[in-house]
């Protein structure tokens, strides 16, 4: 069993930050209900404020690790120049899905949009856990505040939702792979 | 936007809603330059070649980290502006969300491929 090293990046970008974020969205989004709304049912958990800003904290740094591997480490892989004369596109997924009319818009819009709405979340993200951390117990005095987390922090997923399906949906049409073979798990002999 | 206009001088609250409504303007101006940038380097090719600050990643290296400092440049300003004061939420937040809705569209290529 093997995995290259630029497949294995491309899983700790994908299911391992985006995905851990994903599920960490949907979490925030109830926690959020639980310890600010008055009619949920368990409010003023002890340490519930302090735990809440450092979850989202940790999805703060989820996110920013989520765009910087995929712009500095995957995307320059996945937009390589193919050198002319090559005939198989496979080291080369931006030209590989530009060379059929059936795949071009994978990257025209699936690309286009994640490469940019991605960027939304860590900025999104950052500014709900600096709000969370600043006014924490307070932030019961301050429904606007707590309109404004619930508003991005879904957004925030959103944008996520959609640069993971694009992300999902790129690698299975022109997956990211080459660099080095690590053996994961060696073959039995027959 | 002026701050004479978002500002108020109420005071609620034992701590002051300054700091939390200029993360919050500032978050939805850095979406915002985020799509804004994309589509100008987009539409210029003097503008594209100026974004590329790191070749492998072409462009996109340099609309990401202009809107990023931007959106800190906002958020430092507007923090040190508001940060003792109660401001006008209700609206600093539909202004936000408004932006953070609008770069969710205009970095959609068919959307921002009008202009």
């Amino acid at each position: 069993m093997e995995i290259t090293t630029r497949s294995l990046w491309t899983l700790i970008h994908g299911m391992g930050f985006g995905a851990l974020y994903l599920l960490a969205g949907s979490g925030a989004i109830v926690a959020l209900y639980r310890q600010y709304s008055t009619n949920a049912p368990s409010q003023s958990e002890p340490g519930g404020d302090r735990f809440f800003g450092i979850y989202l904290t940790v999805m703060a740094a989820l996110a920013w690790l989520t765009v910087l591997s995929g712009t500095y480490i995957i995307y320059p892989w996945y937009r390589a120049a193919a050198p002319a004369g090559t005939t198989n596109l496979a080291a080369y997924p931006r030209a590989l899905l530009l060379s059929h009319p059936a795949t071009k818009q994978w990257h025209l819009i699936g690309m286009e949009w994640k490469e940019h709405v991605a960027w939304l979340v860590p900025i999104a993200i950052t500014m709900a856990a600096f709000i969370a951390i600043k006014y924490a117990r307070d932030l019961r005095n301050h429904s606007q505040l707590r309109y404004a987390l619930h508003g991005f922090v879904v957004i925030s997923l959103l944008a996520a939702g959609i640069a993971g399906f694009f992300g999902a949906m790129l690698d299975k049409n022109a997956p990211v792979d080459g660099g080095q073979t690590i053996q994961l798990v060696q073959g039995e002999k027959e | 936007m002026s701050t004479q206009v978002a500002v108020t001088q109420e005071n609620t609250t034992a701590v002051t809603n300054g700091s939390g409504a200029a993360a919050i303007l500032s978050a939805g101006i850095g979406s915002f330059a985020v799509a804004l940038f994309a589509i100008a380097a987009d539409k210029s090719t003097f503008v594209k070649d100026l974004f590329v600050l790191y070749k492998p990643t072409g462009a996109l290296s340099g609309e990401t980290t202009a809107a990023i400092l931007l959106w800190l440049a906002v958020w430092a300003i507007l923090n040190w502006l508001w940060r003792r004061r109660n401001v006008s939420l209700p609206r600093i937040n539909a202004i936000a969300l408004v932006l953070l809705g609008l770069s969710l569209l205009l970095t959609f290529p068919p959307i921002g491929d009008l202009f």
